[in-house]
């Protein structure tokens, strides 16, 4: 790859580099193909370090967010996000935030908040905060930013109407919304990858009857039938079961599209030497779908897995925002956007739909991450 | 031509049979039913009623007898009489709380198909012609915005927007004072101001991801030697176009009618509980908490049969605009 950048000053080191090139391009593995197509959609790259590191923050959010999501602070509703300064009277300090202060107005008796620009609280990384539990393994206090001072916090996106910090909120929610739509899509494989292969490799009557129940399922308005099904959980269920069955409803639907790419990837494939060969060769149909063929479609699969993502993301967040979905105490990113429901809210707290921006950006980045995955799935095309 | 809508009509009628009884399994899911819900109501407002007065209750509206004969009933009486049940909340009959609303689902849903059509198709053409210019960039970050950005995100926003800085009256409809006022130039005036929310927000979902359909079917027929027939034969762009490769690329728009449909009224329903549209979201939400079984399973089925038309519409829309499938 670096012989690209290095200008070639004769025409004949121009040549070799070129012939090396191609040797390369003769003997590359496959997935060095794939990289080599997929690290050129600039986009998709972006999109994977964004998601990775999302993934990485909410599985560590105890640690990343400055506080528990829980946590109240009845002196500290709505207030606004706390802008992070360099500068000091003029003077470079390196990160900090200013205290807020807490104001009345006389006239209409609401709280406002106001910098309390003497106030001047240092941005420490790994400060000791709440104590957390990371996931039942060990305790520990240590947060990964913070300030020092006890009685001041750091809002990177404001608090809600109860004081708790929407950024810690944001994060714990990002655990649940992003493993939903991971779990739901992990369902919908299985569910899509052998009704698929069963219904591409068989055809005939097999074929058809599967795509009537595919059709069938998407003649059906999402929404209303996830609604339906979703009003089905009751109340009082433990939270983790309603929510396993909330990824089971979102994939009864979702399965079907993955069907279809796996489908038309068998018919595409099923008339292969290859496949003929591992037949005469008295291989089973099952050992035929699952080590000949499903391996050379490896790559569709997971771009269309990646495209599937999205829909799960907001799915869950429409079925939660209207209430049939997670319920609090659970924190998704549905459910703390039923705190923006109403106009009133928005226009005073305007921060509260940041959970919004994060499901976009989420799901913008998953499709990107999909369409670069999709575009190099196959390196050997063109 | 009429064999095949007749074959396509004959099909439709166990998918809508299987759907009723899907809709009404459906429904019939929770554990508890409305008698169960009704008397939650009641200890939440401080009053009760025994369990001799919830079993007669359950008597009296049949929800003792076995699923399939209340299933039989139900449907029984849609088919032969048009009787879709009794709300049992609304102490009302059913039919009387969902033709009104459907009648401005249905309205709010075509209008925004049509909305998203006069959107896609020039846009998608542009795209597909003019590739990889300003335009055309402008229009994929658009398109993938519209995908990523879900429905009651986008109405709450625009509700913001237009309430903060247009000092409009958002939600619903009409303003109080036109509710019920008879029908005048204020008030049309007044619909458009609560009207262009929703049919923006349903629109820039449906014609984001129409719009990139377009352009890759554009793509794939512009490079085909007809069109460059076409040019030799010295006709305008705007002839060549327009002429023969939009009306092939269309084809796969067609036949997508019947899908657009259900997604519609899928973004309807969270868009309409966010702006309080008199549609049938907010009802049906009610309805499935409530577990109002017939009112709830009336919309779910009727939703669903309109899709199913749909789905048959653009299946014969497809046939009259391409010889191939007809005769297939």
């Amino acid at each position: 790859m670096t012989e690209q950048t290095i200008p070639s000053n004769t025409d004949a080191k121009g040549k070799t580099n070129a012939a090396d090139r191609k040797e390369e391009l003769f003997t590359a593995k496959p997935w060095q193909l794939i990289w080599r197509r997929f690290s050129r959609h600039t986009l998709a790259v972006i999109s994977m370090w964004f998601l990775g590191l999302l993934i990485v923050s909410a599985i560590f959010a105890d640690m990343v967010a400055p506080y528990s999501p829980f946590e109240v602070q009845r002196l500290r509703t709505l207030a606004p996000p706390t802008p992070i300064h360099l500068f000091h009277e003029g003077q470079f300090v390196g990160p900090f935030v200013y205290g807020l202060a807490r104001e009345r107005d006389p006239e209409t008796a609401r709280v406002t908040f106001t910098a309390d620009t003497n106030k001047v609280l240092p941005i420490r990384l790994f400060v000791r905060g709440d104590e957390y539990s990371f996931f039942g393994l060990f305790t520990s206090d240590i947060r990964l930013f913070g300030v020092e001072d006890r009685r001041n916090q750091i809002n990177l996106l404001g608090t809600d109407d109860l004081g708790r910090d929407v950024f810690s909120r944001l994060l714990h929610g990002a655990r649940v919304s992003l493993s939903a739509g991971l779990v739901g899509v992990a369902f919908a494989f299985v569910l899509g990858l052998t009704l698929g292969s069963i219904s591409g490799y068989f055809g005939g009557w097999i074929d058809s009857s599967i795509q009537r129940l595919m059709e069938f399922i998407r003649s059906i308005p999402t929404i209303p039938l996830w609604m339906g099904l979703a009003a089905a959980l009751p109340v009082a269920w433990d939270p983790l079961f309603v929510y396993v069955l909330i990824t089971l409803i979102l994939a009864l639907i979702g399965w079907t599209h993955l069907a279809r790419v796996v489908r038309g990837q068998f018919f595409a494939i099923r008339n292969e030497d290859y496949v003929l060969a591992a037949r005469l060769a008295g291989a089973t149909e099952f050992r035929i779908i699952t080590k000949h063929m499903l391996p050379s479609m490896t790559s569709y699969i997971i771009a269309a897995l990646t495209l599937a993502v999205p829909d799960m993301i907001l799915g869950e967040t429409a079925l939660s925002f209207l209430g049939l979905g997670l319920r609090p105490p659970v924190v998704s990113w549905g459910v703390l956007l039923q705190d923006a429901q109403n106009l009133r809210s928005i226009s005073l707290a305007p921060w509260l739909l940041s959970p919004g921006i994060a499901v976009v950006l989420t799901v913008l980045a998953f499709n990107f991450l999909g369409d670069g995955l999709r575009d190099a799935a196959d390196p050997y095309g063109q | 031509m009429i064999a095949f809508i007749v074959r396509r009509a004959l099909l439709a009628i166990p998918t809508l049979a299987f759907i009723s009884f899907v809709a009404f399994v459906i429904i019939q899911l929770p554990p508890g039913d409305y008698i169960t819900a009704y008397a939650a109501e009641l200890r939440h407002q401080g009053e009760y009623i025994t369990e001799a007065q919830e079993a007669a209750l359950r008597a009296q509206y049949g929800l003792n007898d076995p699923m399939l004969v209340q299933y039989w009933r139900w449907i029984s009486n849609i088919v032969f009489r048009g009787d879709f049940g009794y709300s049992l909340q609304w102490n009302a009959p059913v039919s009387s709380l969902i033709w009104d609303r459907l009648a401005i689902t249905l309205a709010i849903s075509t209008l925004s198909l049509v909305f998203t059509w006069i959107i896609a198709i020039p846009v998608g053409v542009y795209s597909a012609t003019r590739q990889y210019s300003v335009l055309d960039y402008v229009f994929t970050v658009f398109g993938f915005l519209g995908k990523g950005i879900p429905d009651f995100l986008l109405a709450l926003i625009l509700m913001w927007i237009s309430f903060v800085y247009l000092n409009l009256d958002v939600g619903g409809l009409f303003s109080a004072q036109y509710q019920s006022a008879p029908w005048s130039m204020d008030k049309f005036v007044n619909l458009l101001q609560h009207l262009w929310i929703p049919l923006v927000v349903l629109a820039t979902g449906g014609a984001a991801g129409l719009i990139r359909v377009m352009r890759a079917n554009m793509l794939d027929e512009l490079g085909k030697p007809y069109v460059e027939t076409a040019y030799a034969q010295g006709l305008s762009e705007a002839r060549v176009v327009w002429g023969y490769p939009v009306r092939v690329a269309l084809n796969p728009f067609i036949s997508t009618v019947g899908w657009a449909l259900p997604a519609l009224f899928s973004g309807d329903i969270v868009t309409a509980v966010v702006l309080n549209l008199p549609t049938t979201g907010p009802l049906l939400l009610q309805a499935l908490k409530m577990q109002d079984m017939y009112l709830a399973g009336s919309f779910i089925l009727v939703l669903s049969v309109f899709t199913v038309i749909g789905t048959l519409v653009s299946d014969i829309l497809l046939a009259w605009f391409d010889p191939r499938i007809r005769y297939a």
